[in-house]
């Protein structure tokens, strides 16, 4: 017993070494720990981003490009450590437990002041979530029909916002907490939509609504301000450079198209908003 | 008028009227005396359906009031009563501490309650304390209000539970001088007192309670000049 | 020294009228008081000024929350938001003092027919007391409309109310309760012996007194349902929480929170002088 666990942790020091070894450069000494990049995301984190809540399983598009950000950082999949952390907390300032925290943060020059986003490794469309018998009410994809409804929205996301710009309702908007409470509204009929970004959307559809439907979708370059998922670092983090260029790479040699399609493929089919 | 027979009353096993038997006559004016703690408080609730009696009863003008199970609302309009202290509505003005139960109970309005109830305040002395209220008077006034209230009730037997023990020396006059206006009007009155003058000097008959049994009763001439009992004895001269 | 006290004895003696010599002494002594607490007040007031500003973290923190420039741009709204908190706390007050009232009598009674009222009173007070007021919030403001109530009958400002109300309902029964029990008997005594039913005698006779006597009590109870009624943004409604919440998402910075808080102590301190005021008067009364 004793003797195993001495011989284990030998085996990780020595392993750890010749990892140390094989980082880029431009990580090296700059992590909260040497040798091991810690990565934090949502509690819990959700489908589709994180699979089964479980990021080292390396399934759901954020924990895929979080392991591919840190192989391109020169880690290995076992120098990657996770943790968990709010989302208010992520975008306060002062010191982080974390060198980046990814969990769908919409980078926004506000948030920009306080904490340090990298270049996005994700555009997201926004897309509007009702139920069935709003649609068959006549809910179109149309800016005329889906102002007449009554909107709801997470009130810590870019959603309010977007919905006052975009679609400018009639009546006055409902804001929750979270994205749970917003569903549990419009099942209790008090909201009839709500807007999410695309991959967020189609979960909700899918799995918590019985009778959830995307009438339409925003691209990107329909809204002035497109939904752009950045990881987030504490102000002035020193890994940033290093981060940007790992994502850089990755988009450039089609790794997180990849990545996109594979775990956000159905994003495609919604009619987008006229 | 008020008949009581045999009436006991005890509080957990503790026997405060232990058969008590007693008369008293339209515009009668009976004194009840005795030692603190003797029963001359309960007594006089039980006459008025504050405190049930356990066994006995008490007849008021041939009707048993003691029967269990009567409402006693309707008994207690017809008796007024006054309490050591005074226990007047501190929210209310005197006029209408007077006029809550008429308003209320005979359904008449105010207005037509007024000439009335200034009358009463007007013959007790009372006419410009009329919209004061408790706190803003004097023992003694408050003592002569809460006698209007009962009054203004029209009720046909008043009791009066040592209404002048709570007052300054000086104060007690005038509350005396109520009474003997009552009296003097023919109201039929029982009171627990400590005033031994104004009972010898106005009372048809006096009671001395003694752990709650009559020891003796008879007229003052009686009672204060030739006490039978020794205990009547010991007790005049320990508040003579 | 003797020289001195002569010539403060004659100009005392000279002016008249003559103060005492205890008031002298109060005055002194109210004095040496004032100034004690003046420099303590002044040196606490300068260390807080000149220490916290050396935090490392000072610059910062004042930059997300002490933020003017987001102030000035947030607490107009703010102040709009915190009109559908007034709203609610407006409409909520009344409903909590009938129920309230109700539930009260309800435990009073003694009548044995009304027992199961008497059961559902204990059992009311007992419920809503125990159950923090953001459950009930969330399980009555969702959970009711969840049951297919049509619009607007199933609007979260109705539901969150009666959340409100049945949770400040039970506290305030208790309050009133307590205060039935604190009139004498002698009240209920001479009310009867004129004759009074037991419902009037309750009426006029001990409720309007209880009342009075509670008002401190429920004064501090209004104070924090205007407080609680925040919770409501829980549901939906955009209150000055929510609004301040999605301000900070917004801007990234926590100011518009300070102003939201600005904004309830504008209200709730006086609330709260007034009811310590009524609470030290009603002392006085009673000594
Ligand atoms: N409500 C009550 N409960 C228990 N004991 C009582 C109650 N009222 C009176 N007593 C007792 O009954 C006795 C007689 O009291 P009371 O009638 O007030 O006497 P008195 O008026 O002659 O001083 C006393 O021993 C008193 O303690
Ligand atoms: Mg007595």
């Amino acid at each position: 017993m004793k003797l195993s666990t001495l011989l284990t942790s030998a085996a990780g020091l020595a392993l750890a070494s010749t990892a140390a070894l094989a980082q880029n450069d431009c990580a090296a000494g700059k992590t909260i720990e040497d040798g091991v990049l810690t990565i934090a995301t949502g509690n819990p984190a959700y489908y589709p981003w994180v699979m089964n809540d479980d990021p080292a399983s390396k399934e759901g598009f954020e924990a895929a490009v979080a392991y591919a950000v840190a192989n391109a950082m020169g880690f290995d999949d076992d120098q990657v450590v996770w943790t968990r952390s709010s989302f208010d907390q992520a975008i306060q300032p002062g010191a982080k437990t974390y060198d980046f925290n990814l969990q769908q943060f919409s980078i926004t020059a506000a948030r920009d002041e306080v904490i340090d986003f990298s270049v996005p490794y994700y555009s997201a469309a926004a897309a509007v979530l009702t139920r069935q018998p709003t649609a068959d009410a006549g809910a179109t994809n149309t800016v005329e029909s889906l102002s007449g409804l009554k909107w709801g929205a997470a009130a810590s996301t870019t959603a309010p916002s977007m919905i006052e710009n975009l679609i400018g309702p009639e009546d006055s908007m409902l804001l929750y907490d979270d994205s749970a409470d917003v569903v549990e509204a419009m099942k209790a009929n008090q909201i009839d939509a709500s807007l999410f970004d695309l991959p967020t959307a189609l979960y909700l559809s899918a799995v918590t609504l019985d009778d959830g439907v995307l009438v339409g979708q925003f691209p990107p370059e329909m809204s002035e301000n497109p939904d752009r998922f950045g990881l987030a670092m504490e102000e002035g983090s020193a890994l940033k450079e290093c981060v940007d260029a790992a994502i850089t790479t990755l988009a450039e040699d089609g790794t997180l198209a990849a990545l996109e399609a594979e775990w956000l493929a159905e994003a495609t089919g919604v009619p987008v908003i006229e | 008028m008020l008949d009581l027979r045999d009436v006991t009353k005890s509080f957990g096993g503790n026997r405060v009227l232990d058969g008590i038997s007693l008369t008293v006559e339209r515009g009668e004016m009976v004194c009840l005396i005795g030692a603190s703690g003797s029963g001359k408080s309960t007594l006089l609730r039980c006459i008025n359906l504050l405190e049930p009696i356990d066994d006995g009863a008490v007849f008021l003008d041939g009707q048993d009031i003691s029967e269990p199970g009567l409402n006693p609302d309707p008994v207690r309009r017809r008796i007024g009563m006054v309490f050591q202290s005074y226990n007047l509505f501190p929210h209310m003005t005197a006029e209408e501490n007077v006029m809550l139960a008429p308003r209320r109970v005979h359904g008449k309005s105010r207005e037509a309650l007024r000439p009335k109830v200034t009358e009463l305040f007007t013959r007790f002395g009372l006419a410009d304390r009329m919209q004061h209220f408790p706190d803003q008077l004097s023992g003694g006034q408050q003592q002569r209000v809460a006698i209007v209230r009962a009054l203004a009730m029209r009720p046909e037997i008043m009791l009066f539970d040592e209404i002048t023990s709570a007052l300054d020396p000086e104060l007690v006059g005038e509350v005396l001088d109520v009474l003997r206006q009552l009296r003097s009007e023919g109201m039929t009155m029982v009171l627990a007192t400590h005033e031994m003058k104004f009972a010898a000097e106005l009372a048809d008959k006096i009671c001395f309670l003694d752990a709650g049994r009559i020891a003796e009763q008879g007229p003052p001439s009686e009672i204060f000049k030739a006490p039978k009992k020794d205990r009547t004895r010991a007790f005049l001269a320990r508040i003579l | 020294m003797t020289l001195q006290e002569k010539t403060d004895g004659a100009a005392a003696a000279a002016a008249p009228p003559r103060r005492t010599r205890r008031q002298a002494y109060e005055t002194r002594v109210r004095r040496r008081s004032n100034t004690v607490a003046a420099v303590s007040t002044a040196l606490v007031v300068l260390a807080i000024v000149t220490l916290v500003p050396m935090a490392p973290g000072w610059e910062a923190v004042k930059k997300s929350f002490f933020n003017a420039e987001v102030f000035a741009q947030t607490f107009p709204r703010l102040v709009q938001a915190f009109l559908w908190d007034i709203a609610i706390f407006a409409w909520s007050v009344p409903l909590i003092t009938v129920i309230a009232l109700a539930i009260a009598l309800a435990r009073d009674t003694r009548n044995p027919a009304l027992f199961p009222l008497r059961l559902f009173g204990i059992l009311y007070t007992d419920i809503f007391r125990g159950i923090p007021v953001i459950l009930v919030v969330y399980l009555i403001g969702f959970g009711i409309p969840g049951l297919g109530l049509p619009r607007p009958w199933n609007s979260p400002y109705i539901w969150g109310t009666v959340a409100l109300v049945l949770t400040y309902s039970a506290y305030v029964a208790e309050i009133f309760r307590s205060g039935i029990e604190s009139i004498h008997d002698s009240q209920r005594a001479a009310a009867s012996s004129l004759g009074l039913s037991q419902s009037d005698t309750m009426r006029f006779v001990v409720l309007p007194q209880a009342i009075r006597r509670v008002v401190p009590a429920n004064m501090n109870m209004l104070i924090a349902l205007q407080k609680d009624v925040a919770l409501l943004s829980f549901i939906g409604p955009v209150e000055v929480l929510r609004q301040a919440g999605v301000f900070k998402s917004l801007l990234a910075n926590f100011t518009p929170y300070v102003g939201a808080a600005l904004i309830f102590l504008s209200v709730t301190i006086p609330a709260t002088r007034y009811a310590d005021y009524l609470i030290a008067r009603q002392r006085r009364e009673r000594s």
